[in-house]
């Protein structure tokens, strides 16, 4: 898998390529602002791009203007935004395009390598990494809404954890349940958020983030 | 409209020109009584006619704000934890002698009991000598003709039914002159109330330094409670985390040969040791300036709060430009705190946020649905975000009849810098 970092902090950058050169990732490019990320990304066409937030020169939203710039340009890119805090409004602006493949996690998620790698595989591959903080705030705010109202307290936490990207197998584990019994929340999930049914597990939590950033 | 305008004047006019004997009357005995303050007798009475004064000056004030002068008090505030023996009471008559306020006051009142007997009285009398010339008009001249000696209306001798017509013609512009004029009459005490009564430039600009000198106190114990407040946590928090962080790793070093199961295990606490540092510095730092703020400035930085709120929160900005740092970050936290009180307080089912920019002054209004009665009281929040406003002139304007709705409006006076260009 070919990797485009951005990432300012030389420690942390450093870090961040080491830790995706021992999960088999190809760091093709690692850069330290938001022009340079632009170019590296037309220039290499990554599988995914690991971008930190606020990057200079002005230390805002650089990264993220960068990314989704570049996302513009490439629809579909796999993109995965990294920061010290998570802003619900951020994960709109990245949601808001409606196709898979985006990520927004802490910079903490590095401490722990087998999640943050599966986390940059699944974005790779399409699917999604959020926050479970973005996730709740944005179930407590949209939980009055209607078809949301509907579901369970039970099915509520599914949801959040196939917000966050969990597959069945680990939404089962998770609620230390079976995996049968979590497709079945699952399934009737869809049916009272009225989404067809889908093979590809992604599309339909994208389906599911999507309904929510309505 | 305008008939029930003049009474209403004629009747503060009425009051104006009572206010003006009782002028006399005070000027009378309260220098009688600052006299002898000199020999040691007057300072038992001085403060309670001095309260009488002002009672009356304020009077005058109200009367002249509604006549459209508005006339702020100049009074120096009354000395903090004053005693109720000898002592307290000679403190009190410095401070009121030593309040140039005080002696404007007296030569109001003299000069009152004159122009406030005049132009008060005014209006009634107008209005009395119209309702003569039409009763005198109607017929009452014939008996008072009758005895010889004729009676004079304006400068009409009312003796015949022509003349008396003509004197009903000059009572009617009369009434017209106090339908009209009386508003205007009790402008001119206005005036006259403003011209002694209001503060002099001096007095104003020594309100002026006590209220920096107060509120730069208020900003400063603010900002000493705040820095207090993160060293506090970083002491007890990160600092102790990496503390502990530190020692984990050192249990690691030692096991590491000897029981690799065990310095695993060691390694899983310090990592959620790191993380948990982690949320606490960053806890800490959305206390001091929350990154959004930084990064996306006031309008953004709301709505974020609205977003993250788990009310309905609808936010309205028209902003044209930036804001100067400490202002967007009094905002922010007072919108903030105005927010978490909707939501724990007040028991809102939305609220309405909204803040624009006019003429150099920010305004900021928070309106919830929720059960009002919200008040300002010593240690609250609203009273942070009072303080934390005054430091920038802003003020707090709280509207929450119980029951609610509950409007929180918020002004402050900045500049605003050039509209921001966008960092893509």
């Amino acid at each position: 898998m070919r990797v485009v970092l951005a990432e300012d902090l030389f420690l942390l950058r450093q870090g961040i390529i080491q830790l995706l050169e021992a999960y088999d990732c190809e760091v093709v490019a690692a850069v330290d602002n938001g022009a340079d990320l632009g170019r590296a990304i037309a220039e290499h066409r990554p599988d995914v791009a690991v971008v930190d937030v606020r990057l200079p020169p002005t230390f805002t939203t650089e990264g993220l203007q960068a990314a989704l710039l570049a996302r513009r340009e490439r629809p579909g890119l796999p993109i995965l935004v990294l920061s010290q805090h998570v802003e619900q409004m951020y994960a709109r602006e990245l949601l808001a395009d409606g196709t898979g493949g985006i990520g927004y996690l802490l910079k903490d998620s590095v401490l722990d390598d087998r999640q943050f790698i599966d986390a940059v595989r699944r974005v790779a591959a399409g699917g999604m990494a959020m926050d479970p903080t973005v996730v709740a705030q944005l179930m407590t705010s949209h939980s009055r809404d209607e078809p949301l109202a509907a579901l369970t307290a039970r099915e509520r936490t599914v949801l959040e954890l196939m917000a966050e990207g969990c597959s069945n197998t680990a939404i089962a584990q998770r609620l230390t349940v079976t995996e049968g019994a979590a497709a079945k929340h699952i399934s009737n999930i869809f049916a009272k958020l009225m989404l067809p049914p889908s093979s590809d597990n992604n599309r339909r939590v994208l389906a599911v983030l999507a309904y929510l950033n309505a | 409209m305008r008939l029930s305008r003049a009474v209403r004047d004629t009747l503060v006019g009425a009051l104006i020109a009572a206010g003006a004997l009782a002028s006399v009357v005070l000027f009378v005995t309260t220098t009688y009584f600052t006299v002898l303050c000199l020999i040691g007798i007057g300072f038992l009475a001085l403060p309670h006619l001095t309260t009488a004064v002002r009672w009356v000056c304020d009077l005058n004030r109200r009367a002249a704000a509604r006549s459209g002068v508005p006339v702020e008090r100049p009074y120096r505030p009354e000395p903090e934890e004053i005693e109720r023996d000898i002592v307290g009471w000679v403190r009190r008559c410095k401070w009121i002698l030593a309040d140039p306020a005080s002696w404007r006051d007296l030569l109001w009142l003299l000069l009152n009991s004159v122009v406030g007997l005049l132009l008060g009285s005014a209006p009634a009398a107008l209005l009395y000598y119209a309702g003569e010339g039409l009763v005198l008009a109607a017929g009452l001249w014939r008996p008072v003709a009758a005895d010889g000696t004729g009676r004079w209306y304006a400068f009409i001798t009312v003796d015949s039914w022509p003349a008396a017509l003509a004197a009903a013609l000059a009572a009617l512009a009369v009434f017209a002159g106090w339908l009209h004029l009386s508003s205007w009459i009790l402008k001119g005490h206005a005036y006259f109330v403003l011209f002694l009564l209001g503060p002099t430039q001096g007095a104003r600009l020594a309100s002026r330094v006590r209220h920096l000198a107060e509120t730069r106190s208020g900003a400063l114990d603010i900002q000493a409670a705040e820095v207090r407040r993160i060293e506090r946590d970083l002491h007890d928090g990160a600092q102790a985390r990496l503390v502990s962080l530190g020692l984990t790793l050192g249990a690691v070093d030692r096991q590491l040969d000897r029981n690799t199961e065990e310095a695993r295990r060691l390694l899983n606490d310090a990592r959620s040791s790191s993380v948990q540092a982690l949320r606490e510095l960053r806890g800490l730092v959305r206390g001091i300036h929350p990154p959004v703020l930084a990064e996306r400035g006031l309008a953004d930085a709301v709505r974020a709060l609205g977003i993250a709120s788990p009310l309905p929160v609808t936010v309205v900005a028209d902003l044209p430009g930036k804001l100067p740092d400490p202002v967007e970050s009094a905002i922010y936290f007072s919108v903030s705190e105005l927010l978490t009180n909707a939501l724990k307080h007040a028991d809102a089912g939305q609220v309405e946020v909204s803040l624009h920019y006019a003429d150099g002054v920010l305004h900021g209004q928070v309106t919830d649905d929720g059960r009002g009665g919200a008040a300002m009281s010593a240690g609250s929040g609203l009273e942070g975000i009072r303080r934390r406003l005054a430091s920038f002139d802003g003020v707090l304007e709280i509207d929450s009849p119980r029951g609610g709705p509950t409007v929180m409006k918020m002004e402050l006076p900045c500049a605003l810098s050039s509209p921001k260009t966008s960092s893509s």
